[in-house]
């Protein structure tokens, strides 16, 4: 199940709004401009259910995220949604890994504290005997070219 | 008939008695007979899984998919606590501090090892740079990577990080390293095909216990492991699955 974020973890000078999924769920989140730099040479990687429940995190996804192991396992993967990521983005997200094809995309992620950190993330169906049992996602660092262009035209598409 | 064993032609030369050694000491342990054959490439290796007559292989993660979901292999072990990592690093004397400083052009001297090239090339997409923009320099092995840095014939190299951490420190003194990947979850593993799987518990046992006698440890000492760890199926299917998701657009 999705929470609000807390006012009490947020660090520094934050705006509130609240999101709302497809599935009807809402949330409100608070985040900041303080930006967490990606780290050189790791990956974050986290699995989920098909029905993007997160099954599975590691070290690096804790880190990057704020949140504890305990936190994520069991909460739905858009407890990263930051307000600034079009809904367009990923619909088109569902609807490639739904066709069984992988997806790649920039992606802005919200961290517990507010905070932010781009990604270049791939998410790719999980094939066991023929059935998808769910996702598994891998961001690493990306190109701060790219990123640039994802602060122009993310905006566009609200 | 004999059953044939081979070994990723990525492996160190020094440990090439090594894979004897173990061969040697699974023979006897197995009571089966199995021949070692070790491939000059890739092409060679592929051609004999292809043919069907790999039986028993230390594979590279990068063949794994195609061995578990072509070919029927099972995965058998993984060596403790070892896994595949890669390092980008330049000429000490350099002025570039960060791998993004990197420009379209650079020459980047690599091995045909292609886990750690697929990890090398992650690590240069933050400097906007790609097998299209870069130019190559192939070498044989991470020694002559070091070289054609040391005779800057290359800007950059991209190294497997165990074989540049056992470089001499004549050669490591007069290199730095950019950046060097932390991703614990990309390995080499033992695995076992079709013909030989009605073994594979009975292999399993005997390689999850060797390191409990001092033969078994002398035999994994020469190999440079500290012992072999089982891999569950599902987490050879995750290491699959991870290394689709990197091999999307990098090579």
């Amino acid at each position: 199940m999705i929470v609000d974020m807390q006012p009490e973890f947020i660090v520094g000078e934050y705006k509130e709004t609240t999101q709302h999924f497809f599935n009807g769920c809402s949330r409100k989140v608070f985040y900041t401009e303080i930006e967490t730099p990606y780290p050189d040479g790791k990956l974050i990687v986290s699995t989920t259910s098909p029905e993007g429940i997160i099954n599975h995190v590691n070290k690096a996804f804790v880190e990057m995220s704020g949140y504890t192991e305990e936190e994520l396992l069991g909460a739905p993967h858009n407890i990263l949604r930051h307000p600034d990521m079009p809904a367009v983005a990923f619909k088109d997200l569902w609807d490639t890994i739904l066709r069984g094809e992988k997806w790649q995309g920039i992606v802005k992620n919200l961290r517990k504290d507010g905070g932010y950190y781009w990604v270049k993330a791939t998410v790719i169906p999980n094939v066991r005997a023929g059935k998808v049992v769910g996702y598994t996602s891998v961001r690493r660092k990306p190109s701060r070219t790219k990123v640039e262009a994802c602060i122009q035209l993310y905006p566009t598409l609200f | 008939m004999s059953y044939l064993f081979t070994v990723s032609p990525d492996f160190a030369p020094d440990r090439l008695s090594g894979w004897y050694i173990f061969n040697t000491w699974l023979q006897k342990n197995t009571f089966e007979a199995i021949h070692l054959e070790l491939f000059n490439n890739y092409n060679k290796l592929h051609d004999a899984i292809g043919a069907g007559k790999v039986d028993l292989i230390y594979a590279n993660p990068f063949d794994t998919a195609s061995l578990v979901r072509n070919y029927g292999f099972l995965p058998l072990v993984k060596p403790e606590g070892l896994s595949d990592e890669a390092l980008i690093a330049i000429r000490a004397d350099s002025d570039t501090t960060d791998v993004t400083e990197l420009i379209p052009g650079t020459r980047i001297a690599l091995t045909n090892d292609p886990d750690v090239k697929m990890i090398g090339m992650m690590m240069l997409e933050p400097s906007d740079l790609d097998a299209g923009s870069i130019e190559t320099i192939p070498s044989e092995n991470y020694v002559l990577v070091a070289k054609h840095l040391l005779r800057s014939e290359a800007e950059a190299g991209i190294f497997l990080a165990e074989a540049y951490d056992n470089l001499s420190a004549l050669i490591k003194n007069q290199l730095k390293v950019l950046v060097r990947s932390q991703i614990s979850v990309i390995h080499h593993a033992l695995m076992i095909g079709p013909n030989f799987q009605h073994k594979r518990e009975e292999i399993l046992a005997l390689l999850t216990t060797m390191h409990e006698c001092e033969k078994g440890m002398g035999v994994l000492n020469s190999l440079g492991f500290k012992g072999w760890q089982k891999i569950e199926d599902e987490e050879m299917e995750f290491m699959i699955d991870l290394m689709d998701t990197l091999n999307t657009d990098i090579l």
